[in-house]
């Protein structure tokens, strides 16, 4: 199991070396001027762009930019000279000159709240999809069954910025069951029960669609493991329908989750573009939005880096679990 | 004295197609230590009737009628009228089934000693640590080595046939009177099935279980049966002492399964005697005796009697039954 | 005698076992074809008997160049095919064909059985005399399957029938050469006898020669004129299929003999059977010395340290320091 963990981990690191020397090199050469950049879509003033270059080095051959950046992640980095001597601590992932600020500040402040939303969401969906799933999956043919039909279809057919809305047309300014969110993201530490709060709808936004997913794949699990030969041991031996269920049937139904959930899990780190949007949360995705708008050079390379970075350490998280629950996977 | 006593045993699946009667009015009994062979073809109902006697057929896909008399560890009972919570005491406990593919018949997720330990502790308020040394004591009995620290194994470490020993063990566990052996050795190769029916053999002795062996190899049959049952198309077609049934067989369908089998101890002769024609759909049953389309021996009773009636399962004398119009009554 | 139809020399057929990761080292590879010679003469049917895994579908599969062999040779007709490209294999490939195992994986169910047998014109390019249909509603004549079912489709089918139908599109490439793996083993005993009947006929009709593969020791004595037993990718026995029934050489030939049940409970009760105990090793790493050693009831040092080759023991080939 050690030398398990210890391989993937290895692994891991040199995907994401190389996830980051491939993202530099794609931006490295975009077709637009970086320099030109950072004061803005409009500006054009030569005697700027020229002194950015030269803060940010972007007026340095290619691979001292990557070593740069990547010594930068680990010791900090200091951009331009002088008296406009500006210092991004480590982990630097650089300097926006356009929001005047060391994007791992920005990141800092937007990662909380992206991590909140996730997290209440993938609580929510994962109560709501294995728990229908199994309900489903049992009775399947009777009443529970039909309902979780439909609660699929409506639920994977409905785009998440409609449900968003739809949820804050009725759920609060029509029917009045939860007060309208007011004010903006509170972190948890401040005040649990305002960020819990805000955080409601957004959250019921997002597993809406991903319990309609995962109810439709835990019941199709659940029904296909109960049809194994080792279910139809169990039951030869005499245990009941409940321990059946619990103990056999799950076990193995359910190990897959773990990997969709990891995955998915990781994706909404990367930004969940509508649902902030359409929640005026100030998380990832509206950075990494505003970024690109903006033609935020900096902002767009570190977002682009640590989606990435999430995704390949979700992914090594969901292995060693899955090794854990699957013997037949860990390989001394 | 009569360990298990089935009569009039009947199972229907109802599909879209049409009703499916695979197991109907089927009557047998086996006795203590006694080893009977269930042989047919594929599809024939052999495994639907073993798993309505254990109760494992979901009761909303079929319809499961007849008794089945069975003498327990708390007196005589009847199987099939049973409700399924009752039945579940007596599965695992005074009888036992096995599978034909041990690949896929042990939880791949736990290790070999927790499937056993579990089937001991459902049927007996002891400690774990006696299940667990029940667990040893099965495993070194199936010939399994080093069982002590074997007993931490997954399944998918071992070889098939030693999986199919695990299953063994599991079963065995708590001395059922019953085993049921639904293809045992169908998936192994020739020695380790050689192992393996040697294995029961030698168990079934010393622990002086019945066991209901489901097979379709003749040869399997041959050495480990008591009594055989051949089925065709959900009916029993013939039933007699094995010996009986090798030597005189009297139901065309069993005749020619005999006669088709290549021989090993015979100069291999030009052509095989090979039965004609398919298996019957079960949907779409033949009227009259089901084997008729393929028998060649229609001619001897008429061919339109066999094509119009079900003969009945008939005694011949010698404890030697058969469903035949052929010397019917001689 | 002139030259073998198939003559392989010294087959080796290695597969790399999967690595886990940039980081693991490579652990070898599954020998599942581990040097072997043999030949088929025209017209003669040779039996391939062996436990699971022990190589016998790759052989098959190698011979037909299905598999790129890793080393050794194979000529057929008397042309060496070892290094020949796919498109070299080309026009041979209708010579030699392959019956499966398994009946329902192996026909397209979309196509009807017409269109599937039709196949192989087409694929030869040719037009029998009397058109396409005529021709494959003889062959299905032929293959015992009604005609009038020309259009449809594989489900409809039992195991036996869509057996006949994968042997009636083997038959319409005009073969000279067919493998066939196991193509019994999935069907009941009353249709196989059938099937074994349908492929000696056809044989003895049309001059072809199989090498027939089966694990089954009765179905194999009874179709082949000679037999090899192979054991972790080499063949321990070859011989003609008399002599290795009535005399086997080789103590794991024995012992696979007399593990077989016969149908007849009094031959049973005195039959007396060898029990082997283990299983069958890793064919990644096989024992040294002779492969079979490690359940050898007979082996003594010299099968610990030195490889027994195939030699003439009366009509049989064994590989064995101290045969019976
Ligand atoms: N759940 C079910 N629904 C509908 N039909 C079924 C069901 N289970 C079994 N059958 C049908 O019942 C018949 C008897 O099946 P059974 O499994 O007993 O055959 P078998 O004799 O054990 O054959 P095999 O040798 O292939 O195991 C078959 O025709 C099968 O298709
Ligand atoms: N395509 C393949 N890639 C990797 N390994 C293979 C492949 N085909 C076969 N093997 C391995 O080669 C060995 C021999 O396999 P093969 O299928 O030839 O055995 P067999 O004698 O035909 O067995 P069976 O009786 O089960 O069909 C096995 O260990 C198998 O896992
Ligand atoms: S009853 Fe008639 S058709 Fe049936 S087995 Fe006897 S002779 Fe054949
Ligand atoms: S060489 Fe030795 S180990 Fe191999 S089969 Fe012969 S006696 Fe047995
Ligand atoms: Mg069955
Ligand atoms: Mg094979």
């Amino acid at each position: 199991m050690f030398a398990y963990i210890s391989r993937r981990l290895a692994v891991s690191l040199l995907i994401l070396l190389t996830v980051s020397f491939a993202v530099y090199v794609i931006f490295a050469f975009l077709p637009f001027d970086p320099a030109a950049l950072t004061c803005g879509k409009n500006c054009n003033d030569p005697g700027i762009i020229e002194a950015n270059r030269r803060r940010l080095g972007y007026d340095l051959p290619f691979f001292t930019q990557y070593f740069l950046f990547l010594k930068g992640l680990f010791f900090g980095r200091t951009f331009g000279e002088g008296a406009a001597l500006i210092n991004c601590p480590a982990p630097s992932l650089g300097y926006s000159f356009q929001q005047h600020a060391c994007v791992t500040n920005l990141i800092g402040e937007a990662l909380p709240v992206t991590f909140s939303l996730a997290i209440g969401a993938i609580v929510m969906w994962l109560a709501l999809g294995i728990g229908l799933g199994i309900l489903a999956a049992r009775f399947r043919g009777r009443i529970v069954d039909q309902l979780s039909t439909i609660f699929v279809l409506i639920g994977t057919s409905l785009p998440t910025f409609l449900t968003g809305l739809l949820l804050m047309v009725f759920v609060v300014i029509r029917w009045h069951l939860i007060p309208f969110p007011s004010g903006n993201y509170t972190p948890f530490i401040e005040n649990p029960f305002e960020w819990a709060q805000i955080l409601f709808l957004p959250w019921l936004t997002l597993a809406f669609a991903y319990a309609a997913l995962y109810t439709r794949f835990v019941r199709s699990s659940v029904i296909d493991t109960s049809n194994e030969d080792y279910i139809r041991t169990a039951r030869a031996k005499g245990l009941s329908e409940s321990v059946i269920l619990g103990k056999h049937t799950l076990r193995a139904a359910l190990a897959p989750i773990a990997t969709m959930a990891g995955l998915d899990f990781a994706g909404l780190l990367g930004g969940a573009i509508l649902t902030e949007s359409v929640f005026n949360l100030p998380g990832l995705g509206r950075l990494a939005i505003s970024a690109v708008v903006k033609y935020d050079l900096p902002i767009i390379v570190a977002t682009t880096l640590l989606a990435a970075f999430i995704v390949v350490i979700m992914n090594l998280i969901v292995d060693i679990l899955y090794a854990y629950i699957d013997p037949r996977v860990r390989v001394a | 004295m009569t360990l298990l006593k089935v009569e009039n045993l009947c199972v229907d699946f109802p599909t879209p197609d049409g009703l499916v009667a695979a197991v109907h009015d089927t009557s047998f009994e086996i006795s203590p230590g006694e080893t009977l062979a269930i042989v047919g073809e594929s599809g024939s109902g052999k495994t639907v009737t073993n798993l309505a006697l254990m109760g494992l057929i979901p009761l909303r896909t079929a319809n499961v009628t007849g008794s089945a008399k069975f003498e327990s560890h708390d007196g005589p009972v009847d199987l099939l009228a049973m409700n399924r919570n009752d039945l579940r005491k007596y599965r695992g406990r005074d009888m036992a089934m096995i599978f034909q593919d041990p690949m896929s018949s042990l939880h791949p997720f736990y290790t070999i000693g927790d499937q056993i330990i579990e089937a001991h502790q459902i049927h007996n308020k002891v400690d774990i640590k006696v299940s667990r040394d029940r667990a040893i004591e099965l495993l070194e009995m199936v010939g399994i080595q080093g069982a002590a620290t074997r007993i931490k194994s997954f399944p998918h470490q071992f070889s098939g046939g030693m999986r199919q020993r695990v299953m063994i063990a599991m079963a065995l566990v708590n001395n059922p009177a019953l085993l049921i052996a639904d293809e045992p050795t169908t998936a192994l190769d020739v020695t380790v099935q050689a192992q393996i029916m040697k294995l029961l053999s030698d168990l079934q002795k010393e622990l002086k279980m019945a066991m209901i062996l489901i097979t379709h190899d003749m040869g399997v049959v041959a050495g480990a049966a008591d009594r055989v049952n051949v089925m065709y198309a959900g009916r029993i077609v013939e039933s007699a002492n094995v010996r009986d049934l090798y030597a005189n067989p009297l139901m065309p369908y069993t005749q020619g399964l005999l006669a088709s089998v290549p021989r090993m101890d015979r100069p291999h002769t030009e052509r095989l005697s090979a039965i004609p024609g398919q298996p019957p759909s079960m949907i779409a049953l033949p009227t009259g005796c089901s084997f008729n389309p393929r028998c060649g021996r229609k001619s001897e009773v008429g061919a339109s009697k066999c094509e119009s009636q079900m003969p009945d399962l008939t005694t011949r004398g010698n404890q030697h039954f058969a469903r035949c119009f052929i010397g019917e009554g001689a | 005698m002139s030259s073998p139809l198939i003559q392989v020399t010294d087959l080796h057929k290695f597969f790399p076992l999967a690595s886990q990761g940039i980081f693991s080292r490579v652990k070898g590879d599954n020998k599942a074809v581990n040097g072997l010679s043999f030949t088929i003469n025209e017209g003669e049917t040779l039996g391939l008997v062996g436990e699971s895994g022990c190589g016998k579908s790759t052989v098959g599969r190698t011979i037909l160049k299905l598999y790129e062999p890793t080393s050794g040779s194979i000529t057929f007709e008397g042309e060496d095919i070892t290094k020949y490209s796919n498109s070299k294999m080309k026009p041979l490939r209708t010579k030699m064909q392959m019956i499966f195992q398994d009946p329902y994986s192996s026909l397209n169910p979309r196509h009807t059985i017409g269109s599937i047998i039709a196949a192989s014109y087409e694929i030869q390019d040719i037009t029998p005399d009397g058109g396409v249909k005529k021709a494959v509603q003889e062959l299905m004549e032929r293959v015992g399957l009604n005609p009038e079912h020309y259009n449809r489709y594989p489900h409809e089918f039992s195991g036996g029938q869509r057996q006949r139908i994968g042997i009636a599109r083997a038959l319409a490439m005009k073969p000279k050469f067919i493998v066939c793996d196991e193509p019994v083993s999935a069907l009941d005993v009353s249709i196989q006898a059938q099937v074994i009947n349908l492929l000696a006929d056809l044989r003895d009709d049309f001059g072809l020669s199989y090498l027939f593969i089966a694990h089954d020791l009765s179905v194999v004595q009874h179709i082949s004129d000679r037999v090899a037993v192979m054991y972790l990718g080499k063949i321990v026995e070859l011989a003609p299929v008399e002599s290795l029934y009535k005399e086997p050489h080789h103590p794991y030939t024995k012992a696979l003999l007399s593990a077989v049940p016969l149908p007849d409970p009094v031959l049973e009760e005195k039959r007396e059977q060898i029990v082997l105990t283990g299983d069958l090793p890793n064919p990644a790493n096989p024992p040294s010395g002779c492969v079979f050693n490690t359940r050898c009831w007979k082996a003594k040092e010299a099968c610990f340290t030195t490889e027994p080759t195939l030699l003439q023991v009366g009509s049989s080939q064994v590989a064995c320091h101290f045969p019976e």
